[in-house]
């Protein structure tokens, strides 16, 4: 069994409510923080933890966090992004619904830490029930007296407030949140300037993943050097996957990062297996935006190598053999499903998300929805998925946001893995109506590629 | 004393320039002028904040500066990429941002209704000179188009906003020289459209901006509507002491009328000073007007094709008789735009 940090307590009864976390020890961290800690403390600590953030670049938050611009008489923001919306990823909605308190208690410390008096939650609109959890849950902590003014009898004023949003993808890439908090319409920023240096209403923001804030808690409590024991290399701690698509459980599980895939696809802790007796066909390791792997690329790397739930491992042979963490949605396919489809269902999310500011995304991402579906619908010809390749090579990198290299990357990876299905839709426009290409070759051994 | 200037030093295109730090990699390029300049749709220096979403100014930066010369890992867009010292640009020295321009050109167009022979715009379109400058031949976007219905916003505009690339511009100036927006975005990605508040006509004596911001024909000016190819009108740089603008304008002649009034346009297309409202659709006489001398048309603008080159006669027609009697009508319709 791996070890829980953050759903430790998931099972107990009550766990939600603010007694029966103080209970189990919840707040421990912000009495610990508050009172015996300066806020560079708890920076050099959270540095120390390596915890990298789990919104989906990983990129290290005692570095972000340090990077916050500190000019005098100007104040400081911490927004969580709870926006999640990524297609596969539900692990925030699970940690907000069934443990608030969790990222209310990592709110506290982290906002201590920043300096900020004022912190923002921003939850995405449709998830109404945990707005109201959240704000429930935050009553109760100040009622407590571990919010609001004069925090513990430490001096420190902390005000947070839960904000709903629209309801867009997009309000989930940091600056078009910071965007969508000021009221206004959801379009990332042109960057720089970067929020750390002019966020939220000009001042310097940080922004940080509903786990990435939950984390600091357990990093507070037991030492960010105990934390970061947990994991391998630079992929430190634990991380909640949320597993879904063909297995037998699926769900939000918390694992030491560095568990094999393998282990995690198979074993009964985890997903236990394929559903239904099927075959492993193809893995989205990370939510819609990474690209795909065929399953011979799944368990092992391109060098024979195991692959491990790790941040370095999974991306182990860049775009050609590697995928990402991203954010942490783990969707597998069986030996049933079409990658044509499952593309051309995706891009018609990015198409319907783009928040239409620059034309290689606005544009781009429609086209290749209308393309796929042509092929997936068996009228597509071979110059069509050369055209598909080369519009996603004309989006990415070439935006505003990631948004269109999130478009671009799976159409791009569904390709190169996959050119043969596509193909067959093609050679084949009426049976590929009547049925799926099934599993073919996808999980033959590939010779490994010395170095 | 004077302090010492620091100047920042950038190659574009192995064209050095020095220039104020803070400046962008596309004003940079400006200051040398010529074909190395990026073209840009959405950019407008006049109006705070605009740029970076087009993408068709994108350029590579193969050298970060002198410090870090490392080269940038994606391309940039160059009007909101500020340089560093020593910098080095490349634009039309590079195939991948010539590929990467046509790509974006190639965007821009797969929704456009291509109705050049009925637009307004036509001959003074920034599309249509960067498809002809920097597109691929061809289209190969075979599906339908996104289409929208004609809006009009109060009576003197109209949106056609089929034509439109969302470069903002006109929402930047429904922001910036208007009191209260009424004009803005909904929708998002390809069904975005540009809208005033449930038709609410945007009424303010600046609005007529948004038709000169606009680079397409999204935004055109319907008291000008059908009237005439703007190739076939001449523009003449006017002024009038008006109460609420500088009152510096284009008038546009087709004959002895004045089909429409602009504010006045530099090379890149944008205008050195907004008009109000009343010069622009109200005082559309010659004796409305101080006339000053004809707009300088650049000599590849089909608007140049039918043109006279001064409005005072060279002075070579002044000193010889026989010359005057030959072009007695040219002299006579410049007498008559005096
Ligand atoms: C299109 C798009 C959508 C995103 N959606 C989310 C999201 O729903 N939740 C999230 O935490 N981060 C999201 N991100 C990443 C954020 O921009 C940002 O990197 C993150 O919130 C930083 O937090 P972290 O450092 O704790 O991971 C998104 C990014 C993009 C480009
Ligand atoms: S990449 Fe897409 S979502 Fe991001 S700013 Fe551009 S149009 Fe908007
Ligand atoms: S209407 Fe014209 S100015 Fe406004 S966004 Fe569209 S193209 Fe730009
Ligand atoms: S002019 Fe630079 S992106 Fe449009």
């Amino acid at each position: 069994m791996g070890r829980k940090l953050l759903l430790e307590h998931i099972n107990e009864p009550g766990i939600q409510t603010f007694d029966v976390y103080r209970q189990k020890g919840g707040y421990r961290a912000v009495e610990k923080a508050l009172k015996s800690m300066s806020p560079d403390d708890v920076v050099e600590e959270v540095k120390k933890s390596g915890l990298r953030g789990r919104g989906g670049a990983g990129f290290p938050t005692g570095m972000k966090w340090s990077f916050l611009a500190k000019p005098e008489g100007v104040p400081r923001y911490l927004v969580c992004n709870g926006d999640e919306s990524e297609p596969g990823t539900f692990k925030d909605r699970y940690l907000m619904t069934h443990i608030p308190h969790a990222l209310i208690e990592g709110m506290i410390v982290s906002s201590y830490a920043l300096g900020a008096n004022t912190s923002y939650i921003y939850v995405r609109g449709e998830m109404m029930p945990q707005i109201r959890i959240l704000e429930r849950a935050i009553a109760e902590t100040k009622a407590a007296g571990l919010l609001g003014k004069n925090i513990l009898g430490t001096g420190y004023d902390l005000e947070i407030y839960v904000q709903p949003g629209g309801g867009a993808y997009i309000c989930g890439e940091e600056t078009a949140l910071l965007e969508s908090l000021e009221g206004k319409r959801g379009n990332p920023r042109i960057k720089p300037p970067f929020p750390a240096v002019a966020g939220l209403y000009g001042c310097p923001t940080v922004v940080n993943n509903v786990e990435s804030i939950a984390s600091v808690v357990p990093i507070i409590n037991d030492g960010g050097e105990e934390y970061a024991k947990i994991g391998i290399e630079r992929s430190t701690g634990t991380k909640l996957i949320s597993a879904g698509g063909n297995v037998k459980n699926p769900g939000v599980y918390e694992i030491e990062l560095g568990v094999p895939v393998e282990e995690f696809i198979y074993s009964d802790e985890y997903c236990g297996g394929i559903a239904n007796g099927k075959r492993l066909k193809a893995l989205v390791a990370g939510g819609s935006s990474v690209p795909i792997l065929p399953a011979n690329l799944i368990s092992k790397t391109i060098n024979g190598d195991a692959r491990l739930m790790t941040y370095e491992s999974l991306a182990d042979g860049g775009f050609q053999t590697g995928t990402m963490m991203g954010s942490g949605g783990f969707i597998v396919f069986d030996e049933d499903q079409c990658i044509v489809r499952n593309t051309w269902n995706f891009t018609r999310f990015y198409h319907h998300e783009s928040c239409g500011q620059c034309s290689p995304c606005r544009e781009g991402t429609g086209w290749m929805e209308k393309v796929l579906y042509k092929i997936e619908h068996g009228q597509g010809s071979i110059a069509d998925i050369d055209l598909l390749w080369d519009i996603q090579r004309k989006i990415e990198g070439n935006t505003i946001c990631p948004l269109g290299d999130a478009a671009a990357w799976p159409v791009a990876a569904a390709i190169r893995h996959f050119r043969d299905e596509f193909e067959w839709h093609v050679l084949h426009p009426e049976e590929s109506q009547s049925r799926n290409y099934g599993l073919a070759h996808y999980a033959d051994p590939i010779k490994p590629v010395a170095q | 004393m004077a302090e010492e200037v620091v100047k920042f030093k950038v190659t574009i295109d192995g064209i050095p320039v020095e220039v104020e730090p803070g400046t962008t990699i596309l004003n940079a390029a400006r200051q040398i002028g010529g074909d190395i300049v990026p073209p840009a749709m959405c950019y407008y220096s006049k109006l705070e904040g605009t740029g970076g979403k087009c993408r068709t100014c994108l350029v590579k930066v193969s050298k970060g500066s002198e410090k870090d010369p490392r080269p940038m890992p994606k391309l940039v867009a160059s009007c909101r990429t500020t340089v560093m010292d020593g910098m080095e640009v490349q634009n039309i020295t590079s195939p991948d941002v010539v590929e990467a321009r046509k790509g974006v050109v190639e965007m821009l167009l797969i929704n456009h209704p291509l109705d050049c022979p009925v637009c307004d715009q036509a001959g003074e379109c920034k599309l249509q000179d960067l498809g002809y400058e920097h597109g691929d031949e061809g289209t190969r976007y075979e599906f339908e188009r996104r289409t929208f219905e004609r809006i009009d916003i109060g009576d003197k505009i109209q949106l056609h906003m089929n034509r439109c690339i969302l470069c903002y511009r006109c929402v930047f100036v429904a922001n910036q020289l208007t009191d209260e927006r009424e004009h803005g975005v909904l929708n998002r990605g390809d069904h975005s459209e540009i809208s005033t508040f449930i038709h609410k006509a945007l009424n303010h004596d600046f609005v007529g901006n948004v038709i000169d911001v606009c680079p397409v024909g999204a935004l055109t000016d319907k008291t000008f509507r059908f009237k005439n190819r703007v190739w076939f009108t001449k523009p003449v740089d006017a002024h009038r002491d008006c109460p609420t603008c500088a009152g510096k304008v284009t008038l546009w002649y087709k004959g002895d009328e004045v089909l429409r009034v602009t504010g006045r346009k530099d090379e890149y297309g944008e205008v050195e000073e907004f008009i109000c409202n009343t010069c622009r659709f109200e005082t559309k006489h010659t004796s409305d007007w101080t006339l000053e001398e004809p707009t300088p048309v650049d000599h590849e603008s089909v608007i140049g094709a039918n043109h006279y080159l001064n409005f005072n006669p060279p002075s070579v027609i002044h000193e010889d008789k026989k010359l005057q009697l030959a072009n007695e009508e040219q002299l006579a319709r410049t007498e008559r735009l005096k």
